[in-house]
């Protein structure tokens, strides 16, 4: 029996209270998620169950209990208290997905600092701005992105600590560099949690968007309330689980369930922290016998690619439900899961602004191949006409996505920027920036996004960041950034490029504007393709006409040219 | 093919290796390893092919055949003939 039992009878009355209820949270009550998913678990007498079970590189591998992750967090918290961290401070954590990344999420949250976490494929540009915008005054890293950290250090006069957490004494720290060892540092049995509420800031994820720098998308500690209902009803979550979310919790999946919803509900979960392969994910599944698997289409099209051969080798005989998040999950993902696995993967639609799942296909539900599924209970969700904003009813007929405000996770604010915020609510609607249908069943279908924004293996790149890069490389004229299809990715980085006098359009020079941009913003913002042009086409005011590259790329009709300047 | 395997552990040293004190030889895990994540295999790849002027097609650069530098060498010699 699935815990959600009948979606239809959970619409029915259905009361965000009942998760407030099971969590013991009383509203106006204290309320901290490093708590929750910790001294709590371990109060309700799970100490000494696994929570987390990780491997590295090699098979190398610990696991912990929710006794240690409990002190884990009081030592890394205690720690930061030490150095002068007080609540509402940005503390960013920079690192790969290593047990510190996990537990010092939890430390910071205890202590009622906003937890940052980044990327730890970052270039020095991305994680330049995110942290000026955020004005953090610690970030914890490792030696292996520290480079990243002093590159851009002098710019940032409000980072007081550079925390290391494997710092090895083979060279001497710098300028305001710390070394913190978990293993070294003496537990901390007893440690008072700061006391935030339900609007206490809690987690600051950046997310990039059509023009403009990155935005910083502020959630609560009340977020827990729908990420511990949606973990138990979407992702099936029960106690006896091995689950496996595959997301990086530098991006919003890894962290409001690849931590928050299974420790909030006291699951044990694996993480893996290496490099993709197929062979490697189907070992790791095997030899945790993971039973609840959490993904994202392009891993999942690219096991497609590795084939079915592959998967006869190894025993997955302990998956019993899977899911997928991050770009729209093809039907043909659907359909080879089901063959493969005997079971179909399930997708779920949500964002870094909702903070938890709003659309999803559920546990005992007709899965439609290809479907985004239906709104969570308690989940007001629609689409708009795009010109009057009013709810469209016709089944089938595309408009923008959009929600009813109001759900616990929702974000709060964009940090340093409440202006934008405030123009994601039409009408009292929360403006996704996607479109899609919704059949008569209530099932909704996704179309693409409402902006250009693109979506790369399930990653949000703007493509004014990449423009405004590809500026500071020197042969570079001007440029005009789209997206392209890609069969495992969705979507791709294309760069329309204009060189400088004096420099070749050839492949040599390709490939040092890709690298540039790899470095600077990330391997995700780095363009697959450089096309060189002689010119861009532009609106008589001079605005770069993305909108017909785009068509260009995806065989669309171009529409309307009537602002095009003159040749 | 030293010569093969020498340029390419240099290529990936200068430009994907972030921690200069990491080392690298010819049979380090480069994707499985995280060293060279999905999207960066596809600037080795260009790099491969301007390099030694050939073309990898897509179903021979899968993330096995880049996992390190000798089995890069190794692609590179069969394509290359």
């Amino acid at each position: 029996m699935s815990n959600i039992g009948s979606y239809e009878e959970r619409l029915a009355g259905f009361d965000w209270s009942l998760s407030e209820k099971e969590l013991g949270y009383i509203p106006g009550d204290r309320i901290n998620i490093g708590w929750y998913c910790t001294d709590r678990i371990c109060q309700m007498g799970m100490a000494d169950k696994p929570a987390l079970i990780w491997e590295g590189l090699g098979g190398s591998g610990r696991t912990y209990t929710f006794n240690d992750i409990r002190l884990a967090a009081n030592t890394i918290g205690h720690y930061l208290q030490g150095l002068g961290v007080k609540d509402q401070d940005r503390v960013c954590l920079f690192l790969d997905k290593i047990p510190e990344l996990y537990l010092g999420f939890l430390g910071i949250l205890k202590i009622g600092a906003i937890a940052q976490p980044l990327f730890s494929a970052f270039g020095d540009e991305s994680l330049l701005v995110r942290l000026e915008n955020a004005e953090t005054s610690v970030i914890i890293t490792q030696r292996k992105h520290v480079s990243k950290v002093r590159k851009i250090r002098d710019q940032l006069p409000q980072l007081r600590h550079i925390i290391i957490v494997d710092y090895d004494g083979r060279k001497p720290l710098q300028e305001r560099e710390l070394a913190f060892s978990l293993d070294e540092a003496a537990p901390v049995e007893e440690f008072e949690v700061f006391p935030t509420e339900a609007e206490s800031p809690s987690v600051l994820h950046y997310t990039s968007g059509t023009t403009g720098m990155p935005k910083g998308v502020q959630h609560v500690h009340y977020s827990l309330i729908a990420q511990y209902l949606t973990a138990k009803w979407v992702l099936d979550l029960q106690d006896d689980d091995i689950y496996w979310c595959t997301a990086d919790p530098g991006w919003v999946t890894g962290t409001s369930y690849g931590i928050i919803g299974p420790w909030g509900l006291g699951v044990t979960q694996c993480v893996l922290d290496s490099g993709f392969s197929a062979e490697a994910w189907y070992r790791f599944i095997e030899k945790h016998r993971v039973t609840v698997w959490y993904s994202a289409p392009t891993a999942i099209r690219s096991l497609m690619r590795a084939g079915e051969e592959i998967v006869k080798q190894h025993d997955l005989s302990s998956l019993r439900h899977l899911a997928s998040v991050g770009e729209p999950l093809n039907s043909e993902a659907v359909i080879w899961s089901e063959r493969v696995f005997g079971k179909p993967f399930h997708d779920t639609y949500w964002q870094t602004e909702t903070g938890a799942m709003m659309i999803a296909n559920y546990p005992g539900m007709k899965v439609k191949p290809g479907s985004m599924g239906r709104p969570f209970p308690g989940i007001t969700g629609v689409v708009l006409d795009p010109n009057s904003h009013e709810p469209i009813a016709e089944a089938g007929k595309v408009g923008l996505i959009a929600f009813k405000p109001g759900w616990p996770a929702m974000m709060r604010t964009y940090w340093n920027n409440e202006a934008t915020y405030q123009a994601k609510f039409v009408n009292n609607w929360y403006l996704s920036g996607d479109r899609a249908s919704i059949d008569n069943e209530g099932y909704f279908w996704f179309v693409g996004r409402d902006d250009d924004v693109i979506n790369t293996a399930g990653h949000l790149v703007s493509p004014f960041e990449v423009e405004s890069a590809l500026l500071e490389h020197e042969a570079v004229a001007e440029s005009a950034v789209v997206s392209k299809p890609d069969e495992v990715n969705m979507e791709v980085v294309k760069a329309f490029v204009m060189l400088n006098p004096g420099f070749e359009p050839d492949a040599e020079q390709e490939l040092r504007i890709m690298n540039f941009i790899r470095k600077k913003l990330s391997p995700l913002a780095m363009p697959q393709e450089i096309e060189y042009v002689d010119s861009l086409p532009k609106t008589r005011s001079g605005k770069i006409m993305r909108r017909l590259l785009h068509a260009q790329e995806w065989g669309e009709e171009i529409g309307d040219t009537s602002t095009l300047e003159d040749e | 093919m030293e010569d093969i395997k020498d340029i390419v552990l240099e290529y990936v040293k200068e430009e994907y290796l972030e921690d200069e004190d990491e080392e690298l030889t010819y049979e380090t895990p480069l994707i499985s390893g995280g060293i060279v994540d999905s999207f960066s295999m596809v600037s080795l790849k260009r790099f491969l092919e301007t390099k030694y002027s050939i073309s990898i097609p897509d179903e021979k650069a899968t993330p096995e055949a880049f996992d390190s530098v000798s089995k890069i060498a190794v692609l590179v010699r069969e394509i290359a003939g």
